[in-house]
Order: structure tokens, then C-alpha cells, then sequence
């Protein structure tokens, strides 16, 4: 009985019947490189990450330390293999709670509509008018910083940005006739929902999630980076760069490569997302 | 005719939007730091403090009085310019904001102008050339700046004009300002890092806009009446374009704000964001409060701006 | 014709890149030449290749497309041979172009007269003093209003048939030798084209002008093109003057269409009811609108008054233009737009005005039908999935029973039963439609609510559309009410026509009666304006101007 299923289709490249380039191949590898990274990170760091294992600070790189050491003359492969946990960790689960939450109250508003859709977008939209640094350093300045204050503070600064999408996006497919057709029929709305809209918004919404992830990466860092996100002893990407920032006129690599972890994760999600196969029949005329 | 007054009556309603956004966002800039975990009266006087200390402290701050109240007369005192008193150091909020507001306007003001020429040509330059060897390269450039975190450009920065080439000092503060050099090197390094932040939003935006009238039906037919590629792109693709860039623009400028908190901190640039991030630090609540609000009437001044600028280039509505 | 040809091509291909980057040819070796002063329509269903052909002879082609090989000359010039440049110089000197949707082909923040006039400037062909004044003298040969002043005006400040006109003067500025007309009044309401038309043909005929004419229609060809090159595929499948294809038509796709245009006499009600039965449905006073509701009345008032009566086993049509609320009329029925005043009976039952408060069962009893099969089916739901959602709904099938079903309504329209794994993407337009049938029929209606559903079709597959639906009428005692804007369509079906005109019914009239028992000036205007197959039908028609001009949505 699949029919009785809400069966997904999700964008894979079988699914649409093409495949996508090899820059969007690439940018898929190193997401996929650093998720598994961010799960197995334990077994892969080569030296505890609190133990000072260098006497020397600021070491360059070499064959006992790949990627230096740090301003405590601790390992920084070790430290950024296991920062990776929380940089992805954190901005996944704001991710996807603020996508989830957004696009089911989006869907809402556009099946809804009338006041429930006039109230809730205006309301996002002032929350909107709020810039997103300023919004988390106000917040760590109020109840402090921990984890969950930030998953919670990182997925409420993108919630409206993704009501707004998918309202958008639901909007569109809800003035389609096969809703007008199912509304006629007597569905209730949960039904056209998840049945009727959920189904044809996943893709862009996928991609908008993707997009929402890149700019909580960077707002967490930015976080860390004054000290008000991941809190010692554990460190994110962007408290990294806040420890070892005296390194930076000894040009170190201890400040040089967290960055480039960031980088390189962001990058590549903004390559997969830019290059995700677009749907587009033959047609001559 | 009235349809002339729809316009004006569209400008006039996202007026009235922004306001209430203003009081929504005020309310909420209050109360998310009234939320702040302890007592301010005892976080002021330290942990010595007599109990009786604290309570008078408390009655004498208005501690005791409804939030709702304080929230009042805490907007009340924001309309008249009285910021009230920092925590820290007992001086008026607006003494301590003044200075340091012209230093960060400054700051903004010499990266917009250094930025917006420059993005705009490049923007519109990709556009009209879309999928040539310089619009491919402006693309790569421009998404991996917006996918870098601001302190990594700033890093990079410091690392290439101050470490490797040593042309500029990695801080401003301290540097003396009395001659044009001086002044120029001193805002070099906030200057070239904002500019790249905002620049980089600013070109896709125009880019964007510019390639969606590009592709538009009356493009095409200047085309099938024999015009040249420079008359289709000036004469009928930029005049409707306008209004999209203009909207670009303003909305890019509002990543300056989140920008200037990480750029100021970074670069010990004595501005309103730095002083913010300090009382942060400090927890010096009127200080932050006013901080806050000053930084969402500029980012809401940028977006209501970016609105009524498109409502007003639409030549529907126009003419 | 023993002059030299205005225009020849020979053997001309031309080749497309899909966005998969699979190479197709999109035009297979087409030829055929056009004397000076003759108008040659090219005509052909969607895809047939005639706008990229008629495209070509300006030596342009759409992004992704390429001329691939033949010869094109125009003139004394050789197009293929050309470069982007010397093609430029003869766009709006030798070749002109007047374009599908005039709305969408000016440029919103210029004034009229400047868009005009610039084919004069891009080419200094005349000092822009000269080139105004005559623009006007066009606009006044194009019957525009005010033409002294119209110039001054900006795209949106005019109606749709008037900026058709403004794009065919746009296009004659320049003295062109040869005219290319994509499809300028298919977007436009009857009554607003017969004006449209009849301005394009005496400018033509005053300057000499060679034409292309590029559409699907072939009434409206047959008044304007004194030769016709039938299309299909990206090839030619017969040639020849108006009056003999439409007389003697040779290739059996050219007799195909000409069928399609058969005018049919009169439908009798499909089977016998009995006579002591209620009307299907009865409609009494209706008011409905659009917007939000204040005081219990909509912002935007759309329907006003609407009454009628249907008897079970006879159609309804509803025709009327833009504008007119036939639509409103269909979607107030069914609920979706709950009217705001009046009754709705259904089979003497009297409904609720809001889908909301209806029970399943009179939701079950009446189907609506939507115009674009495309926007009709959810693109991620399998044919099976669509067709049995209604079964599972109202009458609680499920698994073999419901799959057996399914293949059962698959067959009833006339498909393959294989075609329930199909996503509706995979399916031709035709298809579409008849699967959006299937689904109202799963439900097992009495009525049937048919908007505008063969419109967007083909004239072929929209035909065999109309059979189906007779057929299905027959075995299942259905009724249907049949909104439309073409007349000769709703002739086919039904039996009783409503005319609509801004929200009211103006007039209720039979349907095989329409010409000589309408009485209201506007339903005459409206039926008069319907283009025959006839080469002589628009220079006979005559129409009071005063009464055009007081109806038509100018």
C-alpha cells in the first residue's frame, strides 16, 4: 500500500533522470568527507585534543604535527577533526529545525491563508528586521552561551527567512488547479499539505536548506569567533581561529586552517546547491 | 487621476510597516535582555553586598517596577535621546555612544562609496557578458567571499597587507589621523574587508537583476528591430533594471551591519559595534539595549529603503 | 506569380540543444518562397516549428537553437551568409516583426511613440520629426484611437488590441519589405480581434507588403494569407492558395484540421429523461466575488445575479469573453468561490453556498473539470495514485479493488491501463486531459462542470476531447455545463447557451439557434465576431462600429 505512504521523492539524480556535473560532484564529496568526519571523529584524531603534546607554540607543520600546533602547543589536525563535530553538529540541527518549523507553518499560511497568513508573516517579517549576528549576540549577552541556546538561537535567526521560502514556493503550488481540484474533492487541509504541495516544494526546499546551512556556519563561527558560541574546552572551527588569533603575525598555520575548514565546507555546499541538475523537459518549441 | 497616488500610498504603508517592526523589534531587544539569568543589582554590587544594599539598589533602578512599565519608559526615554545610564560605569549611555557612532558611520560611509561603483560596473559587466571567461571567474569569486566567514577575509587581509607584505598596520586603533595617509591607512584594512563582504552580495544581486530584464520579450524585439547589443542592454535593459539595483544595493548594505560587529572586534576599530560586543562582555544592559536598537533601525532603515525603492521603479506604478 | 520571389528558402534545418545537451532537429529540410506583395500563413499545432521557421528569415534564432543548414535570402540578401551585424541592418528595414504577446513586447518605462519610432533611429533612417508624423498617419491607418496623441501614453495606459495595432505600426516604420506576424491575436478577445485583423490586412494591402503569418488558426488565416503552408513536425506537409487547401485539402494531417473546424448542426439531449425528474441543478440569483469579505459581501464582485436551469441529460454552455465571469460562474457552483447571495439546487436539494459546508456526498454528485491539464495533475503523483485518491475518498476502495477501478476509468477514456505508473510529465497534453476526465468520473458525478477544458488543446486532439465526452455522456446519463470561449466548440455540445457579459447573463439562447435568435446586442456582437472558415467572411462582416465600441474589451 504505498499509496497510503507519504512517499518522498527526493532530488536524486536517478530520480530526475539526470546526473549532475562534476562541480557538483566534488562539492558532495567533501560534504560527505566532512559528515563522516564529524561522526567519527574519536578514532581519527592521531593525539588526545586537551593534551599538550608540543613544547613549542605556534608549531609550523611537519610530519609529527600535519597541521601544527596550536598557542598551547596541542595537536590542530586533532583539534579541527574534533571541532567538526560541533560546527556541523550545530548547524545541522538549527538547520533543520528551522526548516522543518518554517516550511510546515509556510505550507500553513499559504493553504490557510486570510488572517492566519496576514498575522504570521507579519510577524516573522519584524523578527526579520532584526540583523542575525546582532540577534545571538544579544541573546548569549542574556541567558548566556551553551549548546542548545544555540541550535535554538541559530534555527529562530533563519526560521523566517524559511517560512518566507516555502510560503513563497506553497503559495505558488496552492493557485495550481490539482489543489483547487482536491479542496473541491473535500480534503482537509492536512491532507493538501502533505499531499498535494509538501511533495512539489521538497526539492527547492532542499536547496534553500542547503543555502541556510552555509549562512549558519558562518553565523556560528562569527559567534565563536567573539567568543560568545562554543564555550572551552570544546571548541567549534570558528573558536579556533579566537584562540589562535596571536599566531596570526606568525603567519601560523594554527589560525590558517580552521578557517580553511570552514571554507571548504561552505564552498562546497554552495557548489553542490549551484549545481543541482534543473528539471527542464525536451521540448524543441 | 488617482491611480497616481498608488505609489505613494504603497511607500507610505511600508513606512508604517517598518515602524511597527521597529516597536515589535524594540520590545524584543528588551525583553531578550531582561531575560538575563540573576539579579543586575547584585551582579553590581558583587557578591559582598548586603541583602538591604541590594533591595535598595533595586527600588532606587526601578527593578521593582512591572516589566512592562520599564519597557515604557525605556522606549519613552529612547524617543527623547535618553539612553539612560551604562552599569559599568555610570555614564550616560548616549556619552558613550556618540563618538564612537561617527567613528562606525565613518567607517561605513568610506566603504560605501568604495564599494558600490566597483560592484555595480562588475555586476552589470557579468551580466552583459553572461557565461564568458569574466563572468564565470566574477561568479567564483563572489560566491567563495560570501561563503568564507567575515573574520576569515579579515584574517587573510591582515595576513597579505600586514604579515607577508607589511604595507599596512594590522590595528587601527591608536593610529594617528591627522594627515590623508595616515587616515587612509588607518581605514585600509576595516575599509578592504567590509568592502569584500558587501561587494560580493551587491554583485550577484545586480547581477541577477540585470540578466532577469536582459531575458525579458522587449529585449528580444529591440533585438528583431535591429538594435546593437550595447543599444538592447543600455537603452532598454538598464533604464528598467534601475530599480532592481537600487534595491540591490540598499539591501546589500545591510550586511554591513552584522560585518562591522566582526570587523570592528577584529581590528580594535573604536566604533559603536566594538563598544557593543564589550558591554556584552560586561553585561552592561542599557549599553547593549541601546547598541542593539541603534544597529535595527539601521538595518531596517537599509531594508525599508530596498522596498519602497523597488515600489517606486515600477514603471506600472509610475507613470 | 512569374516575378522573382520576395523570399526563398531551400532545404533550411535547424538544429536545437535541449537542456540535457541532446542535439534534435527542430526544422527538417524546409523550403518555399514568398512573391512580392503575397501573404503566406505558416500553420501548425504547438511544435510544428512555425515561429522558429517565420524566426529565421531574420536570422534569429532562439537561445539554444542554430541554423544548421539551407539557404535563406530575402531580397537581394542572403540571411544564412550574414553575420550578426549586416543581419542587424536588415531587422526593421527589409524584415519586420509584429510579436505573439504585443503586452509583454514593450518596454514598460518607454512612451509609446519612442518605441515606435526606433527602428527610424537605430537605423537613421529619417529625422525623428518625419518619423512621428508618420507614425501617426500609421496609427491612424491601424484605426487607433486619438492617434495624434496615443504615442504619448506608456505600454500599460492602453488595452491589449490597441497594442497589438501600436506593434504592427512598430513594425512598419521602417518600410519593410517583408512582415512576420507571430500569432498577434491569439491572445486577443473575438470581438477585439475582427478589428485587429481587419487593420492588419488594409495596411498590408495599401503598402504592398509581403507577409508571414504564423499561427494555429485557420479561420483566422483564411481571412488574411492568400497561400498556406501547413506544418507538422518541423516539416511541410502541403502548400498551396487559401481558397484551394481549404476546398480540397490533399494530405489527410491538412484534412485532420479542416475536420476539426466541421460546424455541426444540432446535438440532441443524449438520452430520454423522465419527465416528472427535478432539473440537474438549478441556479437562482447568484452574487459571487473574489477578496476579503466585509460585511458579508467580497471587495471584488464578480457575479451578478446569475439564474438558470438544467435539465438532466442536456449541456449547458457558457460563453463570453474575458472578463465576462464564466469562470467565477463555474467555481461558484462547485463552491470553491462560495457565492454571497442566491440558491444553488441541486436536483431540487437546495446546497450549501460554501464547499466548506457541503457533505461528501454533494461534493461526490458534481465534478469540475480545469482548463490546463498541466496545472490540474500534482506532477509528483503517479497516474494511479491521482485516479484513486477520489475512489479511496468518497467511496472507500482500496488495494485490488481500487487498482481494478482505476484500470477500468483508464479504459472509459480511452488509455492504455499500463499508463497508471505514468507521472503525469510523462504524458502528451492530450492525454492529460483525459486523465483529468477520468478523475472527475471516478467519483461517479451527476454533473460535470467542464471549464474551458478543450482551449488549450490542439483543434485534433480537442475534437476527439468533444467525442469522448458525448459518448461518456451516453453510458453514464451524465450532464454537463460547458464554459467556454469558443462558440463553435460549446455548438458541438451543448444544447442550451447562456451568454455572460461582466458578471451577468445577458442572454439564454439554444444552441444550434444562436445566430438568428439572438436579440441582445451584445450576444449578436459576440456570435458575429466568431472567425469562419471562409476567405470572404471578414470582408462581408459588417458590424455596427458604435456598438463595437461600446462592448469590446478595448
Amino acid at each position: 500500500m504505498t499509496e497510503k505512504m507519504l512517499t518522498l521523492r527526493l532530488p536524486t539524480p536517478r530520480n530526475l533522470g539526470y546526473s549532475f556535473n562534476w562541480i557538483g560532484r566534488i562539492g558532495l564529496t567533501i560534504i560527505v568527507l566532512w559528515a563522516l568526519v564529524a561522526i567519527f571523529a574519536p578514532w581519527l584524531t592521531p593525539y588526545p585534543i586537551g593534551e599538550i603534546v608540543d613544547w613549542d607554540y605556534f608549531g609550523p607543520m611537519s610530519h609529527q604535527f600535519w597541521l601544527g600546533t596550536d598557542y598551547l602547543g596541542r595537536d590542530m589536525l586533532s583539534r579541527i577533526l574534533m571541532s567538526a563535530r560541533y560546527t556541523v553538529g550545530i548547524s545541522l540541527a538549527s538547520v533543520t529545525l528551522a526548516c522543518t518549523t518554517g516550511v510546515i507553518f509556510g505550507m500553513a499560511a499559504a493553504v490557510i491563508g486570510g488572517w492566519f497568513d496576514i498575522l504570521l508573516s507579519r510577524m516573522l517579517d519584524a523578527f526579520n528586521g532584526i540583523p542575525s549576528l546582532l540577534f545571538g549576540l544579544v541573546v548569549v549577552a542574556a541567558v548566556g552561551s551553551s549548546i542548545p541556546v544555540l541550535i535554538l538561537t541559530l534555527a529562530a535567526i533563519y526560521l523566517p527567512g524559511a517560512y518566507r521560502f516555502a510560503r513563497a514556493l506553497a503559495v505558488n503550488v496552492n493557485t495550481m488547479d490539482f489543489v483547487t481540484v482536491a479542496r473541491a474533492r473535500g480534503e482537509r487541509t492536512s491532507y493538501l499539505i502533505l499531499h498535494e504541495i509538501f511533495p512539489n516544494i521538497i526539492g527547492p526546499v532542499l536547496a534553500d536548506l542547503g543555502l541556510r546551512f552555509v549562512f549558519i556556519v558562518l553565523v556560528l563561527s562569527g559567534l565563536s569567533f567573539l567568543g560568545l558560541g562554543v564555550q572551552p574546552p570544546n571548541a567549534d572551527w570558528g573558536a579556533l581561529v579566537r584562540e589562535n588569533i596571536e599566531g596570526l603575525s606568525l603567519s601560523s598555520p594554527a589560525v590558517v586552517f580552521p578557517s580553511i575548514a570552514i571554507a571548504s565546507l561552505t564552498i562546497s555546499v554552495n557548489m553542490f546547491i549551484d549545481n543541482l541538475p534543473i528539471k527542464i523537459r525536451d521540448r524543441s518549441e | 487621476m488617482p491611480a497616481s497616488f498608488i505609489p505613494y500610498f504603497l511607500v507610505a504603508q511600508r513606512l508604517g510597516i517598518a515602524l511597527i517592526t521597529l516597536v515589535i523589534v524594540s520590545f524584543a531587544v528588551f525583553f531578550a535582555t531582561d531575560l538575563l539569568p540573576g539579579d543586575v543589582a547584585q551582579i553590581l554590587l558583587g557578591q559582598a553586598a548586603t541583602p538591604e544594599a541590594v533591595a535598595g539598589l533595586r527600588e532606587a533602578m526601578g527593578l521593582n517596577e512591572p516589566a512592562i512599565y520599564r519597557f515604557l519608559s525605556w522606549l519613552a526615554g529612547l524617543a527623547t535621546g535618553d539612553l539612560g545610564t551604562s552599569y559599568v560605569n555610570n555614564m550616560p549611555v548616549s556619552q558613550l555612544i556618540g563618538g564612537r557612532l561617527i567613528s562606525s558611520l565613518k567607517l561605513a560611509g568610506v566603504t560605501t562609496l568604495f564599494t558600490v561603483p566597483i560592484a555595480l560596473s562588475l555586476g552589470i559587466g557579468a551580466a552583459m557578458a553572461r557565461g564568458s571567461l569574466f563572468d564565470r571567474v566574477v561568479s567564483i569569486l563572489t560566491i567563495s567571499v560570501i561563503s568564507v566567514p567575515e573574520f576569515m577575509i579579515a584574517t587573510l587581509a591582515v595576513l597579505i597587507f600586514a604579515v607577508w607584505l607589511g604595507w599596512l598596520p594590522a590595528l587601527s586603533y591608536g593610529v594617528e589621523v591627522d594627515s590623508w595617509g595616515a587616515m587612509l591607512r588607518g581605514y585600509a584594512m576595516p575599509v578592504i574587508t567590509l568592502s569584500c563582504v558587501v561587494s560580493a552580495q551587491m554583485i550577484r544581486m545586480t547581477r541577477a537583476a540585470v540578466i532577469d530584464t536582459i531575458n525579458t520579450p522587449y529585449v528580444e524585439m529591440a533585438l528583431l528591430k535591429g538594435a546593437s547589443r550595447s543599444r538592447m542592454v543600455l537603452r532598454h535593459a538598464l533604464p528598467n533594471a534601475l530599480g532592481p539595483i537600487a534595491n540591490a544595493v540598499a539591501l546589500s548594505l545591510s550586511y554591513l551591519v552584522g560585518g562591522v560587529i566582526i570587523v570592528e572586534t577584529i581590528f580594535n576599530y573604536p566604533g559603536i559595534a566594538k563598544l557593543m560586543v564589550d558591554a556584552v562582555s560586561t553585561r552592561d544592559l542599557p549599553l547593549i539595549q541601546s547598541c542593539a536598537m541603534i544597529f535595527c533601525i539601521s538595518y531596517l532603515s537599509l531594508i525599508t529603503l530596498a522596498d519602497m525603492i523597488a515600489i517606486l521603479a515600477n514603471p506600472r506604478l509610475r507613470h | 506569380m512569374t516575378d522573382i520571389p520576395l523570399v526563398s528558402v531551400r532545404d533550411l534545418t535547424i538544429g536545437a540543444t535541449t537542456d540535457a545537451g541532446r542535439r534534435v532537429q527542430i526544422i527538417r529540410g524546409v523550403s518555399f518562397d514568398i512573391a512580392p506583395g503575397e501573404i503566406v500563413a505558416l500553420i501548425g499545432e504547438s511544435g510544428s516549428g512555425k515561429t522558429t521557421i517565420a524566426l529565421s528569415l531574420m536570422g534569429h534564432t532562439r537561445t539554444g537553437c542554430e541554423i544548421t543548414g539551407g539557404h535563406i535570402r530575402v531580397g537581394t540578401s542572403d540571411i544564412t551568409a550574414m553575420n550578426e551585424k549586416a543581419r542587424a541592418n536588415l531587422r526593421g528595414t527589409a524584415v519586420s516583426y509584429v510579436p505573439q504577446s504585443a503586452a509583454a513586447a514593450f518596454n514598460p518605462s518607454q512612451r509609446l511613440m519612442q518605441q515606435v519610432i526606433e527602428i527610424s533611429a537605430i537605423h537613421k533612417l529619417m529625422s525623428r520629426s518625419e518619423a512621428e508624423k508618420k507614425a501617426v498617419g500609421l496609427f491612424r491607418a491601424l484605426a487607433l484611437p486619438d492617434p495624434e496623441n496615443i504615442g504619448n501614453r506608456y505600454p500599460h495606459q492602453v488595452s491589449g488590441g490597441q497594442l497589438q495595432r501600436l506593434s504592427a505600426a512598430m513594425a512598419l516604420i521602417g518600410d519593410p519589405q517583408l512582415v512576420i506576424f507571430d500569432e498577434p491575436t491569439t491572445a486577443l478577445d473575438v470581438t477585439t480581434q475582427i478589428e485587429v485583423l481587419r487593420a492588419f490586412k488594409s495596411v498590408m494591402a495599401k503598402g504592398g507588403i509581403s507577409g508571414v503569418y504564423v499561427s494555429h488558426d485557420l479561420a483566422v488565416v483564411a481571412q488574411i494569407a492568400d497561400r498556406l503552408i501547413v506544418l507538422k513536425n518541423g516539416e511541410i506537409q502541403e502548400e498551396g492558395a487559401t481558397q484551394q487547401i481549404l476546398d480540397a485539402p490533399a494530405h489527410p494531417y491538412t484534412k485532420e484540421l479542416l475536420a476539426a473546424f466541421k460546424p455541426v448542426t444540432q446535438v440532441h439531449a443524449a438520452f430520454e429523461r423522465d419527465p416528472k425528474e427535478q432539473p440537474v441543478i438549478e441556479v437562482d440569483g447568484l452574487f459571487a466575488g473574489y477578496g476579503l469579505v466585509m460585511n458579508g459581501e467580497p471587495q471584488i464582485k464578480i457575479l451578478k445575479n446569475v439564474s438558470f436551469k438544467l435539465e438532466r441529460g442536456r449541456n449547458l454552455g457558457v460563453i463570453g469573453e474575458s472578463g465576462s465571469g464564466k469562470s467565477t460562474l463555474a467555481r461558484a457552483i462547485a463552491g470553491i468561490v462560495p457565492a454571497y447571495g442566491g440558491h444553488i439546487l441541486f436536483d431540487g436539494k437546495k446546497q450549501q453556498l460554501a464547499l466548506a459546508d457541503r457533505s461528501k456526498e454533494d461534493l461526490r454528485i458534481m465534478q469540475i473539470v480545469f482548463q490546463l491539464a498541466d496545472t490540474a495533475l500534482n506532477p509528483a503523483h503517479s497516474i494511479e495514485r491521482i485516479l484513486g485518491r477520489p475512489l479511496t475518498f468518497y467511496h472507500g476502495m482500496t488495494g485490488r479493488a481500487r487498482e481494478a477501478r482505476v484500470i477500468e476509468l483508464l479504459d472509459m477514456v480511452r488509455l492504455p491501463a499500463a499508463l497508471r505508473h505514468r507521472l503525469p510529465g510523462e504524458l502528451s497534453g492530450g492525454q492529460k486531459q483525459r486523465i483529468n476526465l477520468a478523475r472527475a468520473l471516478a467519483a461517479e458525478p451527476e454533473l460535470i462542470l467542464c471549464d474551458e477544458i478543450t482551449s488549450a488543446l490542439d483543434s485534433v486532439v480537442a475534437a476527439a476531447i468533444l467525442d469522448l465526452l458525448k459518448e461518456l455522456q451516453r453510458e453514464l446519463r451524465l450532464s454537463y455545463i460547458f464554459i467556454s470561449h469558443d462558440l463553435s466548440t460549446v455548438q458541438a455540445i451543448c444544447q442550451d447557451v447562456l451568454v455572460m457579459y461582466k458578471g451577468e447573463v445577458v442572454e439564454a439562447l439554444p444552441a444550434a439557434r444562436m445566430a438568428s435568435d439572438a436579440r441582445h446586442p451584445y450576444s449578436r456582437l459576440l456570435i458575429s465576431s466568431v472567425p469562419q472558415l471562409d476567405t470572404g467572411w471578414l470582408s462581408g462582416l459588417e458590424q455596427d462600429p458604435e456598438l463595437l465600441a461600446a462592448f469590446s474589451n478595448r
